[in-house]
């Protein structure tokens, strides 16, 4: 049934011309591949997918077509049929991967029987922390999840090259178009705001027992700025959290996380071995997981504001909105 | 902390790109950009130097063993490469502070900078693992940042380039991820060695036969191998000077490599030219690449986008010795995978110091180039005459290898097209030393690029000769990884 709706979606997002629904539907389809995780039980991406495809990158989304304007502009493509015949054969390619897929959920297939029962059975002997995922997300494939947030990290650049206005066209700034009026929505995201920045840290704090982490506190961290700056202002965020400190924090979280490795090295244990933290491995294991989900949290977070600062700036400037 | 040099490798310009940032400064960020890269050259010579006296080196990560934790497994193969891509590297960021300076507006320097490292680090990351997942991480943010450096130049259309490339890319990446994905599925590891191991005995399903698929694919986007080039020309010709120079010598180098280590090392020489008739499909496509780009890049006007489309042919070349499938084919690839870089890097440096001057690299501003700036002339001359494969260059050596492979095999037909390639190039690059030599220059009297400019071309243009000559060091990396790899490749 989700599988469908799915479906569903997916070509209603490719068949619609209006972009406003087209982001919405995108929406849906994140919240919907959620619930399909749910329903495999893989709780902590579900909570990601929830997190980042229905709720930050439509924001962002959103954040984009104040740029450039809601209607998709009619192009006729000569390569229609090139690049329709391409998707039914890589579609057919992965058909035929499937053919002699092991069966769904079978106990006896590779990926059930080689690495993974190690990660089940012992990792609370080596890690001392309940959640899994987390095990093998922060210690067992640490290096990994070290490379993604630097992926986040080099996205956030990106977008600040790419947008970036100099310095003495950014003093040209006119006023910013806030929702203040709407008073229902000012009391709401007032009530709001707070819980979810304290869900935000409960998330980041919580990782090692329940799904959570440092990516998806940092998503809502994010959020939850994202929302005042859209209802009071970009200003007024602005005054709390200010561009340039943006930037050293991504860079920060992401050192801080890379540092944790250097200390291990430099107390002559491989880097990332976080049994060089502490007398006691899993105390030590602990110390480790914390510090490198704080990285990911701060990098994550800043990195998305500092994304929709840099669009909501450029709106500014065309005056659009 | 010798024992730690495979994470130093990677880690040195991972974690300086965050520093970079912070530094703000533009002329401190690059002095401390050249610094660390300098420090991971230093890294990848000991590194090769430790493979050669003692054999293959790992590095457990987060010391959990393999295949449970991420394992850095340096070979001759990568440790090689990993020398390949440091050297160009540190050499191009020598002089890149100039010609950033002139090409990137002021407030985006430092994230030039910070972008390169990260660039660097994620090449060097996909190098140095021997997991294969970890390759596609770092596939990622070497990627992320290409197209990021892509986007900075000042030419509008640097964005058009950028954004068809990080499509294709994408498209690329996306292909690789679901082609480890099947792997992961059949085998239970994504352990490189461990891969290999378990790989036998599901070898014959359509899984890993999709997988394989996949892969291939996938990485032929990424090094551009006809028809998959397209978005090559355009990132090249609108980048900055210093990203083109540095993406030309090194980005597809690294996308040769995985293809390399996907073949003989995971899934390897029998099942990959054995069972499947890859040969037959890679070599036809590497030939007609050659010959087309090749005649292609006879006509343009923009010399970048002239030396883009001779990549493309020069990755002809390579593909073209993989595909022969032999020990000899495989040599002449890795040789010319270093010699490729060598002569790209001096190449593009020398139209960084012609655009730095003249303020482009079309074929009106080298008229008169042999008067105005005859050090940067020069230099284009004799990095030219190595593309085209003279005797005394590394173009010959790699040249000559891989006529040697095709007369091993018996091919005669292809050692008729590597002679016609060259003569092809013959004329591409002919026709730019005499618009330099015969052209009026707009203005008269001399107008030399400066030293932090001419110094980095230099090294590379004498490198083209020191390794044209004393190839100990290439011949011999090469011709021992190439036995290495059709021996299984995998184990000790």
């Amino acid at each position: 049934m989700l599988l469908f709706l799915l479906i569903v979606t997916a070509f209603a997002i490719a068949y619609t011309k209006d972009l406003f629904a087209v982001v919405m539907l995108a929406g849906i389809y994140g919240l919907l591949s959620a619930s399909f995780f749910v329903a495999l039980d893989a709780v902590d991406v579900a909570f990601t997918e929830a997190a980042v495809g229905a709720g930050i990158s439509p924001l962002l989304m959103l954040a984009t077509l104040g740029l450039t304007g809601r209607f998709q502009t009619q192009t006729k493509s000569r390569f229609y049929l090139l690049g329709f015949a391409l998707v039914v054969l890589v579609g057919a390619l992965l058909m035929i991967g499937t053919a002699d897929m092991p069966a769904f959920g079978s106990v006896d297939a590779p990926a059930q029987q080689h690495v993974a029962p190690r990660y089940i059975e012992k990792s609370y002997e080596e890690i001392a922390i309940p959640n899994v995922v987390t095990s093998v997300l922060a210690s067992y494939r640490g290096f990994d999840t070290l490379g993604e947030v630097a992926v986040i990290f080099t996205a956030g650049l990106g977008v600040l090259s790419l947008l970036s206005i100099s310095r003495k066209e950014e003093e040209k700034e006119g006023g910013v178009a806030s929702m203040y009026e709407h008073t229902i929505l000012r009391i709401v995201s007032k009530i709001l705001i707070p819980a979810m920045l304290i869900f935000a840290l409960y998330v980041q704090f919580h990782g090692e027992y329940g799904p959570g982490g440092g990516f998806q506190a940092g998503v809502i961290f994010a959020a939850a700025i994202i929302l005042y700056s859209i209802l009071f202002g970009l200003d007024v965020a602005k005054r709390v959290v200010n561009e340039s400190v943006l930037q050293i924090l991504a860079a920060l979280g992401l050192l801080l996380y890379g540092s944790v490795g250097v200390v291990t090295m430099l107390s002559g244990k491989n880097f990332l071995d976080y049994n060089a933290l502490a007398e006691d491995p899993g105390t030590g294991q602990h110390i480790g997981i914390i510090v490198i989900e704080l990285g990911v949290g701060i990098t994550v977070a800043a990195v998305m504001i500092l994304i929709f600062f840099a669009f909501s700036r450029r709106m500014d400037r065309e005056g659009g909105a | 902390m010798l024992a730690h040099l495979p994470i130093l490798q990677v880690i040195l310009p991972f974690l300086a790109a965050p520093i970079c940032l912070i530094l703000r400064k533009p002329k401190l960020a690059w002095l401390f950009a050249l610094i660390v890269s300098a420090a991971a050259l230093a890294v990848s010579g000991l590194l090769l130097q430790q493979v050669y006296a003692g054999g293959v080196i790992s590095y457990e990560l987060g010391g959990w063993a393999p295949p449970w934790g991420i394992e850095y497994r340096i070979d001759l193969l990568n440790a090689y490469v990993l020398l390949v891509v440091s050297s160009l590297a540190t050499i191009v960021l020598l002089g890149a502070h100039t010609s950033v300076q002139k090409e990137i507006e002021a407030h985006k320097q430092t994230w030039f900078y910070s972008l390169y490292l990260l660039c660097f680090a994620g090449l060097l990351g996909i190098v140095a693992t021997g997991d294969a997942f970890n390759v596609f991480v770092f596939l990622e943010i070497s990627s992320l940042s290409t197209y990021a450096l892509i986007a900075l130049g000042r030419d509008r259309r640097a964005l058009w380039a950028a954004y068809q490339y990080l499509i294709m890319g994408t498209i690329g990446a996306t292909f690789i991820l679901i082609g480890i994905g099947f792997l992961y599925m059949m085998t239970g590891t994504l352990n490189m060695n461990d891969l290999a191991m378990r790989i036998d005995a599901v070898e014959s399903t359509t899984t890993v036969l999709a997988a394989f698929g996949f892969i291939v694919v996938g990485t032929s986007l990424k090094l551009a191998l006809f028809p998959l080039h397209l978005w090559l020309p355009n990132a090249y010709t609108y980048a900055p000077s210093m990203v083109t120079a540095f993406i030309a010598a090194t980005a597809t180098k690294v996308a040769v490599y995985v293809l390399i280590r996907f073949l003989f090392t995971i899934f390897g020489e029998s099942y990959s030219f054995g069972r499947h008739p890859l040969a037959e499909i890679l070599i036809p496509l590497a030939i007609i690449g050659l010959l087309s780009a090749s005649t292609v890049s006879i006509s343009q006007p923009l010399i970048k986008r002239m030396l883009a489309y001779s990549s493309v042919a020069q990755i002809g070349y390579i593909v073209l010795g993989i595909g022969m499938g032999s020990a000899l084919g495989l040599t002449a690839s890795l040789l010319h995978v270093f010699n490729h870089a060598m002569m790209k890097g001096g190449l593009f440096l020398a139209l960084a110091a012609v655009t730095y001057r003249m303020g482009g690299s079309e074929i009106g501003h080298m008229r008169g180039l042999a008067r105005t700036m005859p050090l940067t002339f020069w230099a284009f001359v004799l990095g030219g005459l190595s593309l085209i494969g003279v005797p005394l260059t590394v173009g010959f050596v790699s040249k000559w290898y891989l006529i040697l492979a095709a007369i091993e095999l018996g091919w005669w037909p292809i050692v008729i097209v590597v002679l016609v390639g060259s003569l092809l190039a013959v004329l591409y690059v002919g026709r730019v030393v005499e618009t330099g030599w015969f052209g009026e220059p707009e203005k008269p009297g001399r107008n030399e690029a400066p030293p932090s400019l001419l110094i980095p071309l230099w090294i590379l243009i004498a490198a083209n000769f020191y390794f044209g000559i004393d190839t100990r060091l290439t011949i011999g990396v090469a011709e021992n990884a190439a036995a290495w790899l059709m021996g299984g490749g995998s184990g000790l």
